[in-house]
């Protein structure tokens, strides 16, 4: 007897505007299954399981239930045909208990249409038990660590009946015996029948519990691996290997090394790590590593937008002291954040009220902006970055991603930038602009800049920077020379794994 | 520019309709009577628009009235401070009320809608408290007629208050349209976090505007004390929040903050008094002040929100 797979996914592509997200990816989940997605930043494997939990559609490509061919067009379909998606950033209501989590828009009502309170919390019960969680029904979810609310997040898909679970890298927020807890949890869970998809970039945790590993690459296949099959090396090597086109341009000004030093910088989110590395004036130094490493938080402590008590920060040979944003900003340290519509741009204010916002007091007397010097720096920024707005009193929400990020480069470059952070300088911009932005880039550190670009896109990372310092789980795991700067080379040091070819962030 | 535009033709239009239906409207009494109410409630209401346009509320306005009121009466009648000296108090007093209103809400994150209604209360209760609940006049005391010829003489025919609201909207419009504090009040009520990258220090910036507006209470407080010659702490500055805050909403002010002008405030303060006359002069019954109030403000805020819809349609509509 042939018994057809729980899920089958058959030639699945996906394109955004810009992007081909998926192209004619395949896959299969038996029952009771777990099957690890692995792959870098950007390799579809979010899209993949969006499309599965109905928050997108293909554009091509068949998905088939028990062997029947299936539209999910929604994620009410998804959870009709068993799935069930518990999303990175949980969706749980922080201000209602356990049992109106878990029964949320299906509570059972009594005689008079009110919620039946006694039999909520019954209903809930079993589940919670089921997966071993020792609290009561009654708990608010603010008051649960985050590894409980997302046991409770999967006692909602069990409750659910859902037959396939997927999680989109559960343990980046947990503890380790959290971790070890979830991870006992999906084989109990697998032992029962329930299939588990589930997104992650950390190897060992894939060794634990998968079945199987499915690995992507640029929104392809890339191959698969048995349980016993998997090691480290052949997961790597999968992941990497896609086809990269070249077109680094080195530096034409001379670099001044330690120039701009940083020491024990920390963050909110790696509690306790601490990165240092040296920089020198007239290079790029890009920052790997995958989503979560805490490049960003680095970069925010840097600038004074993090509390970082301890860190020390010397630029040109003096201890600059940065307690907040101003300080950073009076020493010529500048940041065009990753989120550029909530922190690098008031986008409901003109170009000129926005590139002028940081240096307004440059140019103002008796506390009076001199409105002449404003409207001539915002059109000079205007017309070197090549902005492509109606003018300088254009709102900025009116113009286009890569134009709203030449503004947000505008407001820097009109105060010469000593040290000039990007953060995911050219996300959700068109290539066209990429271009002109990396030629930017390389002018400003040729003009005797320190450049320190942080950048999750592979090609952008190796294509741009003049070293590479890759950071893993809030510590920079390895710094690679130009000569080493291979896509290999920084996916190893990326999952934390040590290599020769890396050299320590600080040379002592 | 097109809203003030806009509000100041309804202006016009509820002028000339009331002016040709009781001609009594454009007599001098009734001018000056009126001019004399927009300065005093003028100043105050610029005070409420400058918080709005961070993004916050001030629901203590009427009541820190009622209180530098009181404190201005007591210190002048019973405390036989001099004037300057008793001037300057009743203006500390707000001033600092507002700071602590600032750093409640700028360091410890409450809401301003909180701590300022936590004020509202406070306040009047400590107005009552101070006078053991009873009304306290001037008086015919001569030792601060300087004092009180500021704040409701006349100067060629116009009332003080009117006059002060002028000095007052002037320096406020530099402030407001041409400074870099000015600009920082807009970035800060739009996008607060945009603000900070930028360097601006956003929790001055915040706490300062109430600071403003405690100052600019403090002044039409004195000014209004003086009006009705005599406090009386259960009733002075009722419901004047709400007064500064419909101006300063009909004024183009949002509540979502980065939004307004010192010019649209004023019309909008003027707007509103033109409305309680307007009541009082076609003979309707004043029962029904509020409501009209009430009508004109929604209407007013609709239209202006059906507008700006279509407008952001049309954007959208634009080929790129």
């Amino acid at each position: 007897m042939i018994t057809s797979p729980l899920l089958e996914m058959r030639g699945i592509s996906k394109g955004f505007p810009g992007v081909k997200a998926l192209d004619n990816v395949s896959l299969q989940i038996g029952r009771g299954e777990v099957v690890a997605l692995c792959g870098e930043n950007g390799a579809g494997k979010s899209t993949l399981m969006k499309i599965l939990g109905g928050v997108h559609q293909p554009d091509a490509g068949e998905i088939l239930i028990d062997g029947q061919p299936v539209k999910i067009n929604g994620v009410t379909a998804s959870m009709k045909f068993g799935i069930a998606f518990i999303h990175q950033e949980l969706n749980v209501l922080g201000n209602l208990d356990v049992a109106a989590n878990v029964f949320l828009g299906r509570e059972p009502k009594n005689a008079f249409g009110l919620i039946d309170s006694k039999k909520i919390h019954a209903d809930t019960l079993p589940f919670i038990q089921r997966l071993g969680l020792n609290i009561s029904t009654r708990t608010r979810l603010d008051q649960l660590s985050i590894a409980q609310q997302q046991m409770v997040e999967i006692a909602k898909a069990l409750s659910l009946n859902a037959r396939l679970i997927i999680m989109d890298e559960p343990t980046s927020s947990l503890t380790l015996t959290e971790t070890n807890r979830l991870l006992e949890l999906v084989c109990e869970l697998s032992g029962q029948g329930v299939s588990i998809a589930y997104i992650s970039h950390r190897l060992g945790e894939i060794d634990t519990c998968a079945d199987r590993v499915v690995v992507l690459r640029d929104g392809k296949n890339a191959g698969e691996l048995t349980h016993e099959e998997t090691s480290h090396d052949k997961l790597v090597n999968m992941m990497v290997g896609r086809e990269i086109k070249s077109f680094y341009v080195g530096p034409k000004g001379t670099k001044s090394p330690g120039f701009f030093k940083v020491r024990n910088a920390s963050s909110s989110l790696h509690p306790g790590k601490k990165v240092s590395f040296d920089a020198a004036r007239g290079e790029i130094l890009g920052f790997a590593g995958l989503v979560g490493a805490g490049r960003s938080e680095m970069a925010k402590a840097i600038s004074g937008l993090e509390n970082s008590p301890q860190k020390e920060i010397v630029l040109d040979g003096k201890t600059v002291s940065i307690e907040k944003p101003r300080d950073a900003i009076d020493h010529g340290i500048y940041l065009a954040p990753e989120n550029r519509r909530a922190e690098g741009l008031v986008v409901e204010m003109t170009v000129r009220e926005n590139i002028s916002l940081p240096s307004l007091e440059n140019f103002s007397s008796f506390g009076l902006i001199n409105r002449a010097h404003e409207r001539k720096i915002a059109a000079e920024q205007v017309s070197s970055l090549k902005v492509k707005t109606p003018g300088i009193e254009t709102k900025v929400l009116n113009l286009s991603g890569g134009n709203q990020q030449k503004v947000v480069l505008g407001k820097w470059l009109a105060m010469t930038p000593k040290v000039m952070i990007l953060d995911e300088p050219t996300r959700g911009i068109d290539v066209g602009a990429k271009a002109e932005i990396y030629r930017l880039m390389r002018e400003l550190a040729d003009g005797g800049a320190v450049i320190l670009m942080i950048s999750s896109d592979m090609e952008e990372v190796l294509n741009v920077s003049d070293r590479i310092a890759v950071m893993h789980e809030g510590e920079i795991s390895g710094v690679l020379e130009r000569a080493d700067c291979k896509e290999e080379n920084v996916m190893q040091l990326a999952v934390g794994k040590k290599i020769s070819a890396a050299k320590p962030a600080v040379n002592n | 520019m097109k809203k003030e535009i806009g509000i100041f033709t309804l202006l016009v239009v509820l002028c000339a309709v009331t002016g040709f239906e009781n001609p009594r409207f454009f007599s001098e009494a009734n001018l000056t009577d009126n001019a004399n109410l927009i300065g005093m409630r003028g100043i105050f209401s610029i005070g409420v628009g400058l918080v709005i346009i961070t993004g916050g509320i001030d629901l203590s306005i009427g009541s820190m009235i009622a209180l530098n009121g009181m404190l201005l009466v007591l210190a002048l009648t019973e405390w036989h401070w001099a004037w300057p000296l008793a001037a300057a108090f009743a203006l500390a007093v707000p001033m600092f009320l507002g700071l602590c209103h600032g750093v409640l809400i700028t360091r410890f994150k409450m809401q301003p809608f909180i701590v300022t209604l936590c004020g509202l209360l406070l306040y009047r209760g400590i107005a009552r408290y101070i006078a053991h609940d009873t009304t306290k006049g001037f008086g015919e005391a001569e030792n601060f007629k300087t004092l009180q010829y500021l704040a409701s003489g006349r100067f060629h025919g116009f009332p003080m208050p009117f006059l002060i609201l002028i000095v007052i909207a002037i320096i406020m419009w530099v402030v407001l349209h041409r400074s870099v504090y000015g600009r920082y009040l807009f970035a800060v009520g739009r996008n607060e976090e945009a603000a900070r990258f930028s360097g601006v220090n956003t929790r001055w910036v915040i706490a300062s505007a109430y600071v403003l507006a405690g100052l600019l209470t403090g002044i039409s407080g004195i000014l209004f004390a003086f009006y009705t010659n005599s406090v009386s702490p259960s009733s002075q500055g009722n419901f004047y929040e709400l007064y500064g805050i419909a101006a300063a909403v009909l004024g183009g002010c949002s509540l979502r903050g980065g939004e307004g002008s010192i010019l649209g405030v004023l019309i909008g303060t003027a707007l509103l008094l033109v409305l309680e006359n307007l009541v009082t002069l076609l003979g309707i019954d004043s029962s029904l002040n509020f409501a009209v109030m009430g009508a004109v403000v929604l209407v007013g805020v609709l239209a202006d929100q059906i507008f700006k819809n279509r407008s952001s349609k049309k954007i959208a509509r634009q080929p790129k």
